[in-house]
């Protein structure tokens, strides 16, 4: 569904992501890992288009989107969340939800009929605020949420989007392990209807969820597989895990 | 066409863009390290004007008020930062935008207060009044000479003190990475407040050997404030050598401009319209410049930031 | 909604009751008021609720004047096309503008818009046929084919009803679909992208949204004393037009308004009432207004602790 062609990236001196091939196949979750700074957030930048690809291809459904526009990728399925929280604050729970339904539901350049009564729009907003299980705070404004439920709205703006595939980044990023069940539960109901590329540090979750495991480190694929053949592999072992998986 | 006009008009070109990149060197050292937008340059420069014509009238010498007003000019810079410019530091744009209008009010109003509304008198000092003679047989002003003269050697001290000492590195690096500047230890507050003292003098010095040339009145900063910008922005912002480059740019295309276009026009259009569309697009010509510039090269020429 | 009828119920009583006292001049300043309003109003909708901070308005505002002006001297009077022509242009303007300087951000934006718009009052002041430094006289207001809009009341009630529809529209747009994006993308610009706006589309229509009406604005004013004055393009005018937002409010619908009113009353009242006290002090304090609206516009920009940067949510490198 999802396939990268020696995708890399540079800036100046410095290589963020380096000869990248992986694709994701359909109804997968396919995990990312790789140490800090190993170009996981880079790749998924120019995955989503914010980030431009000089080097290398990048392919969705057959369709060559390397070059394509950022919010042309949304309409095509493709849709992202972010490692650093980053939604609507001054908006309610629901009123985040409904632009990205917005979004996706015909032309915004409408310039009379006030949004409030498509009440079609909120629907589909309270209907996606109940899916992320903040069906009770979708009155509240989102600055005032907390850590764990502004991460479930962050997943929420990019499910709004009814995308084919959806690219999350680090979403139990500080999250306790309360929040992080929460979120393992969302992924797994999610994952019917969506592929999804996981950008994950907390191993437990990725050993839990994933069908492929792909790690990257300084930029680089070092392996790529099924998840028990890459907690076996030395190299990945060597470079990464440590003794995280010795137990 | 005469060589000898293009060759007057080359030279008044030059002039005027050493003129230029005296102001645009400070705004883009301010904008560059301080990320500021600082409308108020314009005023800098015209208050270097107006301490200028008090001084060399008050002393009767062009060379006694000269420096006089280059460090008059500075303290006001420097009592301007710390008084009221640091704390627009990280702030947002608009807030900077409004805050620096506001004081170009309220120094086009002070000026008017103590100087009075009509344009004040700067003459050219008596030595440099006369004709010279260019290689060629053709005179020309000695003062725009001078004026040449003395922008090509502040240009060449601008540009060992940033590339050559230290100062000028901690300026350098501040420009490209204000956090990274900080981190370093530099003191922060202190840099800033001479750069903007450095960029006042320099905009002083515009104003005084300028001042004869055009009137020394109120609002005069306002015109060539704009001049400046478009010259940061083809520049780069934060780059005192795109500064030096957009600010010859501009001084020479805008002269020629002036002088050129409306011959030009003129050998193939009827006379009613060259005389009309000769000046029109001669304004424009520079904003013409800037866009295909940008156009280009959307952070201009030699952006100082990655 | 009922507070907008009260106010414009005061508005319509306004220039009756002006009229019993003998205080025309006041109606004629009212509707000049009312015009900055419709300025201003058109300056908030790009810069308060779209978040671009655009230093070029004037330019749209000027052309507006200038063509109504131009068509006036060539012989067309009619408001029917002249106006809708000034409205076009400006639109034009703005939309040529706009489309290379929303490309930019943040510093270039800002000196980017005010460039161009400077490029145009150049363009403008060169036509010496029309006027030049000195400014276009006009040979009267615009007509209409039926009364005279030259009766000073007649072009009050006009100019306040076209504030109105202003208003109304501005009231409606900002509830609309296209309105909500735009706060979004003053909100948070990368993810309205990121969920599928093209954030450039929508800053443009924005953009020539509000030149237009700043366009059309600029046809009532070059109305109002039969006279364009090239000082209308410059960019200090921008400025005042900026001044005005920040003085009303900032992204509020009443904004325009009272900007308006509060800084072109000031001038008038600083200007015609002389205050014997300050007089003694200082003889010449009249001549000096525009000290007194730099010392409250730094004071409101200064202190307001959030204040602006309040209303203003996007990060400041975005």
């Amino acid at each position: 569904m999802l396939e990268l062609r020696a995708v890399s990236k540079r800036y100046g001196g410095v290589v963020a992501t380096d000869d990248v091939t992986l694709d994701v196949l359909r109804g997968e979750v396919h995990a990312l890992i790789g140490p800090n700074g190993a170009g996981k957030t880079t790749l998924i930048g120019q995955i989503s288009g914010v980030l431009a690809t000089e080097i290398g291809r990048i392919l969705f459904n057959g369709a060559d989107i390397t070059h394509l526009p950022a919010h042309a990728r949304v309409a095509a399925g493709l849709a992202r969340s972010y490692q650093i929280t980053s939604i609507f604050r001054r908006y309610s729970v629901l009123e985040n939800l409904a632009l990205a339904v917005q979004a996706r539901s015909g032309s915004s350049f409408r310039f009379w009929r006030p949004v409030r009564e498509e009440s079609a729009l909120f629907d589909e907003a309270r209907a996606l605020a109940a899916d992320i299980g903040l069906q009770d705070r979708s009155s509240t404004v989102a600055a005032t949420l907390a850590h764990g439920e502004q991460r479930a709205l962050e997943v929420g703006l990019a499910l709004a989007t009814r995308p084919q595939l959806v690219l999350l980044d680090e979403p139990m990023a500080g999250m306790g392990p309360q929040e992080s069940r929460a979120m393992l539960a969302l992924i797994q109901r999610i994952r019917s209807r969506v592929s999804v590329l996981l950008v994950e540090h907390d191993m437990d979750a990725v050993f839990r969820l994933a069908d492929r495991i792909t790690v990257l480190v300084n930029g680089r694929v070092v392996a790529s597989g099924a998840p028990a053949a890459i907690r076996n592999d030395p190299a990945v072992r060597q470079a990464y895990l440590g003794e995280e998986l010795a137990a | 066409m005469p060589a000898s006009l293009f060759l007057e008009q080359s030279l008044n070109g030059l002039q005027f863009g050493l003129m230029l990149f005296l102001l645009a060197a400070g705004l883009t050292l301010v904008f560059g390290i301080m990320d500021m937008i600082n409308l108020a340059h314009g005023s800098l420069y015209m208050i270097g004007a107006y301490f200028m014509a008090s001084f060399a009238s008050a002393t009767g010498s062009f060379w006694l008020g000269l420096p006089l007003a280059l460090v008059a000019t500075a303290i006001v810079g420097a009592l301007l930062e710390m008084s009221l410019l640091r704390r627009l530091y990280g702030r947002d744009h608009l807030t900077q935008v409004l805050a620096t209008f506001a004081v170009i009010l309220i120094a086009n109003e002070l000026v008017r207060i103590v100087w009075g509304s009509q344009p004040v008198l700067l003459n050219t000092p008596p030595e440099l009044s006369g004709p010279v003679t260019l290689p060629g047989g053709m005179p020309y002003a000695s003062y725009r000479l001078a004026i040449i003269a003395v922008g090509a050697v502040v240009a060449l001290l601008l540009y060992l003190l940033v590339a050559k000492t230290r100062v000028g590195m901690l300026v350098r690096a501040g420009a490209s990475n204000r956090e990274m500047a900080i981190a370093m230890g530099v003191n922060i507050r202190r840099l800033f407040t001479m750069v903007f003292a450095l960029g006042a003098a320099l905009c002083a010095l515009a104003g005084a050997m300028l001042g004869p040339i055009f009137a020394v009145q109120v609002g005069m900063g306002e015109n060539i404030l704009i001049l400046a910008f478009v010259v940061i922005v083809i520049g780069g912002i934060g780059s005192v050598r795109g500064a030096f480059v957009g600010a010859l740019l501009v001084g020479i295309v805008d002269t020629s401009g002036r002088a050129f276009l409306p011959l030009f026009f003129s050998t193939f259009l009827p006379p009613q319209f060259a005389s009309a569309a000769g000046p029109a697009v001669a304004s424009i010509l520079i904003y013409l410049l800037m866009a295909v510039v940008l156009y280009f090269r959307p952070q201009g020429l030699f952006p100082a930031r990655g | 909604m009922t507070r907008a009828i009260a106010v414009f119920v005061v508005l319509a009583i306004f220039p009756l009751a002006m009229q019993a006292m003998d205080g025309m001049f006041y109606v004629s300043l009212a509707s000049r008021i009312l015009i900055y309003a419709i300025a201003a109003t058109s300056l908030n909708l790009v810069l308060g609720y779209g978040g671009m901070v655009s230093f070029g308005h004037a330019a749209f505002f000027g052309a507006g004047a200038f063509v109504v002006g131009i068509m006036a001297v060539e012989g067309v009077r009619s408001a029917w096309i002249a106006w809708p022509a000034a409205v076009a242009v400006a639109a034009l303007a703005a939309f040529v503008i706009g489309a290379l300087s929303l490309r930019t951000r943040g510093v270039y934006f800002i000196m980017i818009t005010l460039a161009f718009a400077q490029m145009i009052y150049y363009i403008f002041v060169s036509l010496k046929t029309y006027g030049g430094d000195d400014g276009l006289s006009l040979p009267g207001r615009s007509t209409i084919g039926f009364g005279t809009l030259g009766n000073d009341l007649v072009w009050y009630y006009l100019v306040l009803a076209i504030l109105a529809a202003v208003l109304y529209g501005l009231q409606r747009l900002v509830h609309s679909r296209f309105g909500r994006v735009i706060a979004a993308i003053r909100e948070n610009e990368a993810r309205a992208e990121a969920i599928g706006f093209p954030v450039y589309r929508y800053k443009l229509a924005c953009f020539v949204i509000a030149g237009a009406v700043g366009g059309l604005a600029g046809a009532l004013i070059a109305n109002q004393s039969s006279y364009v004055s090239p000082s209308l393009l410059h960019w200090i005018q921008s400025g005042t037009l900026m001044i005005m937002v920040i003085l009303g409010g900032v992204g509020t619908l009443w904004g325009g308004l009272i900007g308006a009113a509060v800084l072109l009353g000031l001038e008038h009242l600083i200007a015609d009432y002389r205050i014997g006290w300050l007089a003694a002090l200082a003889p010449n304090y009249q001549d000096h207004g525009a000290l007194a609206v730099g010392i409250v516009l730094l004071a409101i920009v200064m202190l307001a602790p959030e204040g602006l940067a309040g209303l203003f949510t996007r990060r400041r490198h975005a």
